[in-house]
């Protein structure tokens, strides 16, 4: 029998007794989180059929992941869910860092000008996965072959070299389906991988934190603001104030390892803590509070046959830097078009190989900065301590020493440097847009760059003209104007040459760059790019 | 840039007597933590990645 196991924020995808028909699906995505949702849009949006089964039959409750950061929001934006996102979420650019009960130092984030996003939002999760199921519902409405079906659990999965097989329960009872290819996105205690039988390696830190989400009126301002060793009674070693939407502020305790986690999750001692902490008097009201602990590890493999993981099933990381949701919004980018590509029988299997380098490649990047982060905000030596208190007290007098100071380096998307895809770098162009590299967004005449860049392989010329070229590849061409090329579109894309020729992946990453091509070379570079060279 | 180890500080002995009189009525704890901070000032001078890498390996037991 199929039970919930989790309270719903929102019921978005009930259970339709007639809608669990046995069938074969080109596609078939393994849990209707953010990860899940986005990647079956996004292949729903090129064409390709997606089925997303979920456990449940709606949206956790819950805050979880609450940092959104600019890259998520510009693929968001791409799928068609961004704009609410923006608009729901909560701006902040100002951190604050204390040691004790003094302020070390602040930090603006100073985003760039001429990008359409902020570096980073806070929306509490539901709301995020809620956007994303209904730019969903939209893109079903206008006929884009998606669909969710809730209460759908797998319990068992085989594969062969043509196709997956999978069992479902529901409510009614068992039923199977064929697919394809199968999408992995059921999350860090992966079901999939664990009936797989495959190992998810990686580091325990041993560290307790208390989260308690709290709605008050208070004026503080909407910034970041972190303390090591705050000046409370039953100290925890560190704590984190940051603002979400609806009056909400996500209130975070490192308590250590050795704790007794049901008498920690007890109202009134969470109470306890937090009205020392908060200004005497503040009335606030308990929203979600939580004890999480954490791993640093990832699959050895992301790509097991017909069957991919994606998203915290594939790889997972501390929560400070923002990395986790974030990352695995990077993975479905990368995955959809390859796979819809592969489907098409535009593109050789072997490019789905493809994604576990890139990825990897990324969540090994996010594992190495989010264990440096969380050394530094638990010493594992007493060595490291005097360190890391050396570090904080400089901070305070010393710009040379703020630099050093980790309460998380906050996510920013991978460049994919040395990596099979790229083609060549012909153009003596900013580093910021080698091949490999996110799109840096850029104001347009009309709008900002990355809203032209939609899901397809596009040229962009800059100053010069886009050859014409005939590949069976679904080809966008995008020729920048004078009235175009601002300040800032220069130095993202031209620095001191006069012209480009950019060829953009579908995920906005630049393929390759020329200061001009010819029909042959560019074909050259798709061919690099989708992997058949 | 490498590592110079060859005598670089002009009268060595009274470097070395400041060094000591920095520490003069710190606690261990206190001491430790003066180490630490002069090793950050000390690195972020040198600067150079490389040096520091020669410096880390020359002064480990």
């Amino acid at each position: 029998m199929v039970g919930a196991t989790y309270a719903l924020a929102h019921e978005l995808y009930p259970y339709r007794p007639e809608a669990a028909r046995e069938g074969h699906h080109p596609v078939i995505i393994i849990g209707g989180g953010p990860i899940g949702v986005a990647t079956g849009l996004d292949l729903a949006q090129k064409g390709t059929p997606t089925l997303i089964l979920d456990d449940h039959d709606g949206v956790g409750q819950g805050s979880r992941a609450i940092c959104f950061a600019k890259r998520t929001l510009e693929i968001a934006d791409r799928l068609g869910a961004g704009r609410d996102m923006v608009e729901k979420g909560v701006v902040w650019n100002v951190g604050r860092v204390f040691h004790g009960d003094g302020e070390v130092f602040n930090f603006n984030l100073l985003p760039e000008d001429g990008h359409r996003n902020p570096a980073f939002i806070n929306l509490q999760q539901p709301y995020f996965e809620k956007f994303l199921i209904d730019a969903l519902r939209r893109a079903e409405g206008e006929g884009k072959p998606i669909e969710i079906r809730g209460r759908n659990v797998v319990t068992g999965l085989t594969q062969t070299a043509e196709h997956v097989t999978l069992d479902i329960d529901t409510p009614d009872g068992p039923y199977q389906l064929t697919a394809d290819y199968v999408i992995a996105c059921d999350g860090a205690r992966s079901p999939t991988r664990a009936m797989m039988g495959l190992s998810f390696e990686g580091r325990v830190f041993e560290d307790n934190f208390l989260i308690a989400d709290v709605r008050m009126k208070a004026d503080f301002p909407t910034e970041r603001w972190f303390w090591f060793e705050p000046p409370l009674a039953e100290a925890p070693q560190s704590a984190l104030l940051h603002k979400q939407p609806d009056d909400v502020w996500r209130i975070d305790f490192q308590l250590g390892w050795d704790i007794d986690r049901k008498a920690e999750l007890d109202e009134s001692r969470i109470r306890k803590r937090i009205d020392e902490f908060l200004p005497d008097g503040t009335e606030y009201e308990l929203v979600w509070t939580s004890i999480y602990t954490f791993q640093c590890r990832r699959m050895e493999r992301f790509r097991h046959g017909r069957v991919l993981f994606a998203g915290d099933s594939a790889h997972q990381v501390s929560p400070f830097g923002a990395r986790g949701a974030n990352s695995g919004i990077q993975d479905a980018d990368n995955l959809a078009w390859k796979l819809d590509l592969v489907l098409k029988g535009l593109a050789p299997d072997s490019l789905l190989d493809t994604y576990h380098d890139e990825r990897a490649h990324g969540a090994d990047e996010n594992i190495l900065n989010s264990t440096r982060a969380t050394d530094f905000l638990t010493p594992k030596s007493e060595m490291s301590k005097i360190f890391r208190n050396a570090v904080l007290t400089l901070a305070r007098d010393h710009a040379f020493a703020r630099p050093m100071v980790n309460s998380g380096r906050l996510s920013v998307p991978c460049t994919y440097d040395g990596m099979a895809l790229n083609g060549p770098d012909a153009l003596d162009g900013p580093a910021r847009t080698r091949p490999g590299s996110p799109c840096p967004d850029a104001p347009l005449a009309d709008g900002f760059l990355l809203d032209h860049l939609k899901g397809k392989f596009t040229l962009l010329a800059l100053g010069t003209e886009v050859p014409e070229v005939e590949s069976t590849l679904p080809l966008d061409h995008l020729a920048l104007t004078d009235a175009d090329l601002s300040d800032a579109l220069r130095e993202r894309y031209l620095g001191e040459a006069p012209q480009a020729l950019y060829l953009i992946r579908p995920d906005q990453h630049v393929a390759a760059r020329w200061p001009e091509a010819d029909p042959a070379a560019i074909l050259a570079a798709l061919a690099i790019a989708t992997g058949q060279s | 840039m490498t590592l110079n180890t060859q005598p670089n500080i002009p009268e060595p002995d009274g470097f070395y007597d400041e060094l000591i009189a920095a520490h003069h009525g710190l606690t261990k704890d206190q001491s430790d933590a003066l180490n630490a901070r002069l090793i950050l000032i000390l690195a972020n001078h040198v600067g150079d990645r490389a040096v520091l890498r020669d410096a880390l390996k020359a002064a480990r037991p």
